[in-house]
């Protein structure tokens, strides 16, 4: 069964108060966009409503916190990791208050409503912010696990969701253990989720897709349909925890010199991609590389869906990504005598 | 303590203050010695917190949202056998834990606090804790005057009005002097009583210096069941060394040698 991780996130924090009447929901008006009525309905006295005051949310979330109370302060992502940024990196995390701040309707989720209600921001702004973790589960399963885990999660915690439908559980029948390289790291990657360790929910040879949130989805499509169609056999990696990020699983997947494409619904500046490029020269790593994500442009209108197509971000837009970027590679490695020079090209 | 004992330490703080602002070179000079008083009262008389009940969840909790006037906490706590007051020799010093605004590295501190207009939210979360939990927690805040042009502060009124948390109590630290200029040039905060109290806050005007007159006030709390406590304390910047006393240049100034034993004769 399919549903928005949104309502997983709902279902889940209703299923942990019913044993826990220390777990706390923090909500700036927000109650009916975080799926949060029958949470306020059937515990009335664990929901605290701040009214349109984002600041204040996380002020009073990282007090409650404080004083052991297990605090989940939710909004949507647009303002929560902007207009309370200041009380994020002071309150929460140099404070180290252990709040679980959750962004909904992140991304572009909110489409059409324009870039006031955006968030492809949030991954940048707070990867810089000392002293937090940075979640975007793809599916149900990482919704579930993430909210989970959590609660008993003793540090600052960012999670990160849109409002579409996801599927149950993102896996491909060729991802499991079994066929898994003799690297335990790369067979512990497989199917368990765990905050800071990336999940492989498909297994190729070929070229990588590394995604998070809800660009993880449109890569595993597009990886099939190469299969189907092209006969290339691509890994897709649901890199939930943009920090820490999981570098033992990504110094596994660059080893095999095969073209990486990052897959994001944030800003193509200092989220999921650039972390990954970061961490890949640092280590010597020369693979072809691509980042996904929304330019730094302002975003065309639509819904999620048609903007995920605008730019790209999508079966077909990642389909033709992955053709070009394994041609590419041929003709530059034909070239490759020569040192690259420029004229520099971002494959667009 | 008597009165004339806490009017003692009193002097005692601020020549500390003075000593490490001096040693360190650096400091909130002003401002910290107008809350003084007000830290004596609170961490002598008022609230439950120590270092040997530092770790218990029912200890009273005082956070200062005007972080930058640290030193004045700093000397405080040190009294009061949270850490040793030599310490203080590296105050702002570098790889010294004792930086220029309150950090939770230091035992007694509550939250890191030096961006203006946090500390109010936080304890109204915290006050609201300490209802759900039926708890005797007291939660204090001093806030500055210039901090007071914080929008945040304005959303955290209202919110502890509306959470009617009469357990929670802030103290304007009403010198009326900041960074740039006097308040009612900056930005004027009157009519301040009349504002917090359309807040849904109970008010009270003290004098900021008065020992007995904040003793008698703080004990007397809340000021009205059902609603937070707003204390305007009207103090005066750089109390207690004439040539400071509402001189905008002692917001952070440093003293001279000179200016410093001068200083010194006067809070014998």
């Amino acid at each position: 069964m399919s549903k928005p991780n949104l309502e997983v996130f709902s279902e889940t924090l209703q299923n942990l108060a019913e044993t826990d009447k220390n777990l706390y929901v923090v909500t700036s008006d927000s109650r009916g966009s975080g799926k949060l009525v029958p949470f306020g309905q059937r515990f009335p006295e664990q929901i605290v409503e701040v009214g349109i005051a984002e600041q204040n949310l996380v002020g009073v979330a990282a007090g409650l916190a404080s004083m052991e109370k297990k605090t989940f302060a939710v909004s949507p992502a647009c303002f929560l990791t902007a207009r309370s940024l200041e009380q994020i990196k002071n309150d929460v995390c140099y404070s180290d208050n252990p709040v679980k701040l959750i962004g909904i309707s992140a991304g572009v989720s909110y489409g059409a409503l324009g870039s006031t209600h955006h968030s492809l921001h949030d991954f940048a702004v707070l990867r810089a912010i000392n002293n937090i973790t940075i979640v975007a589960p793809a599916d149900n399963y990482e919704t579930e696990q993430a909210i989970q885990a959590a609660t008993s999660f003793n540090e600052p915690i960012y999670i990160r969701f849109g409002k579409k439908s996801m599927p149950s559980r993102l896996h491909a029948d060729n991802a499991d253990a079994s066929n898994a390289d003799s690297n335990g790291l790369k067979k512990s990657a497989f199917n368990s989720f765990q905050f800071g360790k990336g999940r492989i929910i498909r297994d190729g040879s070929d070229l990588t897709f590394i995604a998070t949130g809800e660009g993880v989805l449109p890569a595993f499509e597009a990886a099939e349909k190469l299969s189907k169609e092209n006969g290339i056999e691509a890994t897709v990696v649901s890199m939930h925890t943009i920090k820490p990020l999981d570098i033992g699983l990504l110094g596994n997947l660059a080893e095999n010199g095969k073209p990486i494409i990052t897959v994001e619904e944030h800003s193509v500046y200092g989220g999921l991609g650039e972390a990954i490029a970061s961490f890949l020269m640092q280590n010597g790593f020369r693979n072809k590389f691509k980042i996904v994500g929304l330019p730094d442009d302002h975003t065309v209108s639509g819904s999620q869906n048609e903007i995920f197509e605008h730019y790209g971000i999508s079966k077909s837009g990642l389909t033709e990504m992955a053709l070009k970027i394994i041609d590419t590679v041929e003709t530059r490695h034909a070239l490759s005598l020569t040192s690259p020079s420029a004229p520099y090209q971002i494959f667009d | 303590m008597t009165v004339v004992e806490l009017k003692e330490k009193s002097k005692e703080y601020r020549r500390k203050i003075l000593k490490y602002i001096f040693n360190a070179k650096a400091g909130h000079t002003g401002g910290s010695l107008s809350i003084i008083d007000i830290l004596n009262v609170l961490y002598n008389e008022i609230i439950n917190v120590s270092p040997e009940n530092f770790h218990s969840n029912l200890r009273d909790r005082y956070v200062q949202s005007k972080g930058h006037c640290v030193e004045a906490l700093y000397v405080v706590l040190a009294d009061k056998g949270f850490f040793p007051e030599e310490d203080l020799l590296t105050l702002c010093q570098y790889n010294s834990p004792y930086i220029g605004h309150p950090t939770k590295y230091i035992k007694g501190m509550e939250q890191n606090t030096g961006g203006l207009g946090h500390g109010l939210s936080m304890c109204s979360g915290m006050a609201l804790a300490a209802k759900k939990d039926n708890s005797p927690v007291k939660v204090f805040t001093v806030l500055g005057d210039g901090e007071m042009a914080e929008g945040s502060n304005w959303e955290a009124m209202m919110f502890a009005a509306h959470y009617k948390l009469d357990n929670l109590c802030a103290i304007l630290d009403y010198n009326k002097l900041q960074i740039t200029a006097p308040n009612a040039e900056v930005m004027g905060l009157e009519p301040i009583e009349k504002k917090l109290e359309a807040f849904g806050w109970a008010v009270r005007q003290v004098d900021g210096h008065n020992i007995e007159e904040l003793t008698e006030t703080l004990r007397s709390l809340p000021l009205e069941p059902g609603k937070p406590s707003f204390i305007i304390a009207h103090t005066v910047k750089g109390k207690g060394v004439s040539y400071m006393e509402n001189v905008l240049k002692w917001h952070h100034g440093v003293p001279s040698q000179e200016q410093y034993e001068l200083a010194l004769e006067e809070l014998k």
